[in-house]
């Protein structure tokens, strides 16, 4: 049943059961095809607002597809579930919200730590705990950063619209196998509940990746090791007799544990750093809209990032020089770009829906001599055109 | 002296030998319940390549992992189960087993433990029930015997134990069998049992932790805790007809279930094949 040497099999059912074309659906839903495109055929979750329906939409969809959903007892066991079923050489996917992602949080570090490919869409709410359950936000940009203790790398991508939301998926698939590592989509919950005009590829559009398997014995026999250089060890899958030892206690390369050697730790963790580090090239990923002579740079990021781009547009046609800087890839920070740009510009404006979170990255990257200022907005209303307008007249 | 051993025990060929000697103490019943577990394992004549162990945290979530040389997984306080759900929807014809403790499993793991019985998921559980946190320094657990000292129940425990056995045969467990490590035969019928049985499967194992609990509850001897064990042990036919004052203190033993009930991985695609059928999407 795994999409990995069924391929023709699997075309057949997703060209038979999505037409490719233009529908109008949430931006949840999107997330859900995406999965659905991507190789997703085992998906573990918890309900939650607002991400609910695209639990129901994989639960509806992956049976068709061959695939697995289960609900679990809570988002605990949701996250454990995806991390065994991975092993066994799925993709695997789930979604929550705010409270939900807190409770992941301790076994999204095992996935760290056991090289583990998952992908967690958040789709954040306006919190802290309960807060407003039903409404969207951005308040999760360092949860999703540093929710798990210890030091340890994350790639969180994050998209902007609902047709992104389906495409940014499917990266997000790619991400995680192609650096065995869990990928966090930083949804959030306007998007989610936005209807809007989402175009389904056909599938030969699409792209996918798999993880690496090991091609001999030796591979095999160092589930964390770095065989070829560039940090990402093959995984050796449950099931198929090689004997694999995973833990998430510190491990040497052949998977057994060792807590005793200093060395053995700064070995390890070190290179799940520099796995992620020296492999921008595989996630590395922003929008630029009027970036070349930009004096005054707006720098956005998910739901936000759409009413940007609207008061920049605006603002240009005012004869204000303004641009836009949107990563797409939010963890790790494209910091050297944003070096780049923040040397051209005059003032720097960060709208987010929340209460100035990836502005304290921009700023790691800025001189003291620009104009650093948030736009913040909280309450569960997104921001719109006219109020980043207003912000980017003032300091025209 | 170590490597004498290794070479004369009939199972170390179940073993990962270079993960050897195992972390637990002299007189720990962890000993006890691996080589329960490797005898099943061979008297069923199952291929290791066909087994994934699963465990938690704490000194029983080491008994199997990384000594038993299958593949192995050894994850989150508490989590075992929930990850052996993904192992065993992933790989239904493989044999999933989750060994830990009580702390583990029916503490802090106690909801997954309730839902993986509920859902009658074919995983086999041996819970190494010991009474105490042991590797933390010997803390008062949710399986502690009421009045028992403790690290964090210096006085006396005023708390009553959870019956886990019980727990999980009412949850929906396919079958529940409670054994001490004084009971190794029966213990390793037991598992054989549960290993072979279609559904949730749990084998709980009254264990003796002389460093931690026997200590401080005047049995500081691995020999005195298994003979509390025996001369407490009763059978769970005679149990039927004990008032419930009568049996406190007591250790219930045997079979508390062993029935037939739908397993969740064949209803999970059972279901895949209605659907598929339901929307003409078999190739023809």
């Amino acid at each position: 049943m795994i999409i990995r040497g069924d391929e023709p099999e699997q075309l057949r059912l997703l060209r038979k059961l999505y037409k490719p074309g233009n529908y109008f659906m949430q931006g949840n839903e999107a997330v859900a095809y995406g999965a659905l495109f991507a190789g997703c055929r085992f998906y573990a979750g918890y309900p939650i607002t607002p991400s609910s329906e695209i639990a129901e939409t994989m639960a509806r969809e992956l049976p068709k597809l061959g695939g697995y959903y289960l609900q679990m007892e809570d988002e605990i066991g949701s996250i454990a579930a995806m991390v065994g079923a991975s092993w066994t050489g799925f993709k695997v996917m789930t979604a929550t919200a705010g409270p939900g992602f807190s409770l992941m949080q301790e076994n999204l570090g095992y996935a760290v730590m056991t090289e583990t490919p998952l992908v967690l869409v958040d789709v954040q709410r306006s919190g802290p705990s309960t807060g407003q359950a039903t409404k969207g936000a951005q308040g999760d940009f360092f949860q999703a950063r540093w929710g798990t203790h210890g030091d340890h790398p994350i790639v969180a991508v994050s998209p902007i619209s609902g047709q992104d939301a389906f495409w940014e998926t499917i990266r997000a698939f790619n991400i995680a196998e192609k650096l065995r590592t869990p990928v966090v989509v930083l949804f959030d919950g306007v998007l989610a509940h936005t209807r809007e005009l989402i175009k389904i590829p056909d599938v030969d559009e699409v792209e996918i990746t798999y993880r690496k398997l090991p091609q001999n014995e030796e591979e095999a026999k160092l589930p964390f090791g770095d065989p070829h250089g560039d940090g990402v060890p093959p995984m050796p899958l449950f099931g198929h007799g090689y004997f694999t030892h995973v833990t998430g206690s510190t491990h040497k390369e052949n998977g057994l544990r060792d807590v005793y050697t200093p060395e053995v730790h700064d070995r390890l963790v070190r290179r799940l750093h520099r796995k992620i580090e020296q492999n921008r090239h595989v996630y590395e990923k922003y929008e630029e809209h009027f970036t070349d002579d930009a004096e005054i740079l707006v720098v956005s990021w998910g739901v936000t990032a759409r009413p940007a781009l609207g008061a920049v547009l605006k603002a240009r046609e005012e004869g204000i020089k303004a641009g836009l800087f949107v990563p797409k890839t939010v963890h790790p920070f494209p910091g050297e770009r944003m070096r780049e740009l923040g040397k051209k510009a005059r003032v720097i404006l960060v709208p987010e829906m929340n209460l100035g979170q990836m502005i304290l990255e921009v700023q790691r990257y800025v001189n003291d001599d620009v104009i650093l200022r948030g736009v913040n907005k909280i309450g569960g209303v997104p921001l719109t055109v006219e109020e980043i307008l207003r912000e980017i007249r003032g300091v025209a | 002296m170590a490597k004498e051993i290794y070479s004369t025990y009939p199972m170390v060929k179940y073993l990962r030998k270079e993960a050897l000697p195992t972390a637990l103490c002299p007189g720990c019943g962890g000993g006890t319940v691996l080589n329960a577990f490797a005898n099943a394992v061979d008297g069923l004549k199952l291929d290791p390549k066909d087994l994934v162990v699963v465990s938690g945290i704490g000194c029983s979530a080491w008994i199997a992992s990384p000594y038993f040389l299958a593949d192995t997984l050894h994850t989150t306080h508490g989590r075992a189960i929930a990850f052996a759900t993904g192992v065993k929807v992933g790989l239904p014809d493989k044999k999933v087993v989750v060994i830990s403790g009580d702390g583990d499993l029916a503490s802090i793991g106690g909801n997954h433990l309730i839902h993986a019985a509920r859902r009658n998921i074919d995983i086999t559980v041996i819970l190494v029930n010991n009474f105490i946190y042991g590797m933390t320094g010997g803390q008062v657990a949710p399986t502690t015997p009421f009045g028992a000292k403790t690290t964090t129940s210096p006085y006396r425990n005023i708390e009553h134990p959870l019956n886990i056995s019980e727990t999980v045969a009412a949850a929906g467990a396919s079958y529940v069998a409670r054994w001490t490590t004084a009971h190794v035969y029966q213990l390793i019928e037991s598992i054989k049992k549960a290993i072979q049985v279609k559904g949730f499967s749990l084998v709980e194992v009254v264990s003796q932790c002389p460093v931690q609990f026997g200590r401080r509850n005047k049995m500081k001897e691995p020999a005195e805790m298994l003979r509390w064990f025996l001369k407490n042990s009763v059978p769970v036919s005679k149990a039927k007809n004990m008032s419930p004052e009568e049996l406190e203190g007591k250790f219930v033993i045997g079979e508390f279930v062993n029935r037939q009930r739908p397993e969740f991985t064949e209803e999970l695609n059972k279901l895949i094949d209605e659907v598929q059928e339901q929307f003409g999407l078999k190739e023809v």
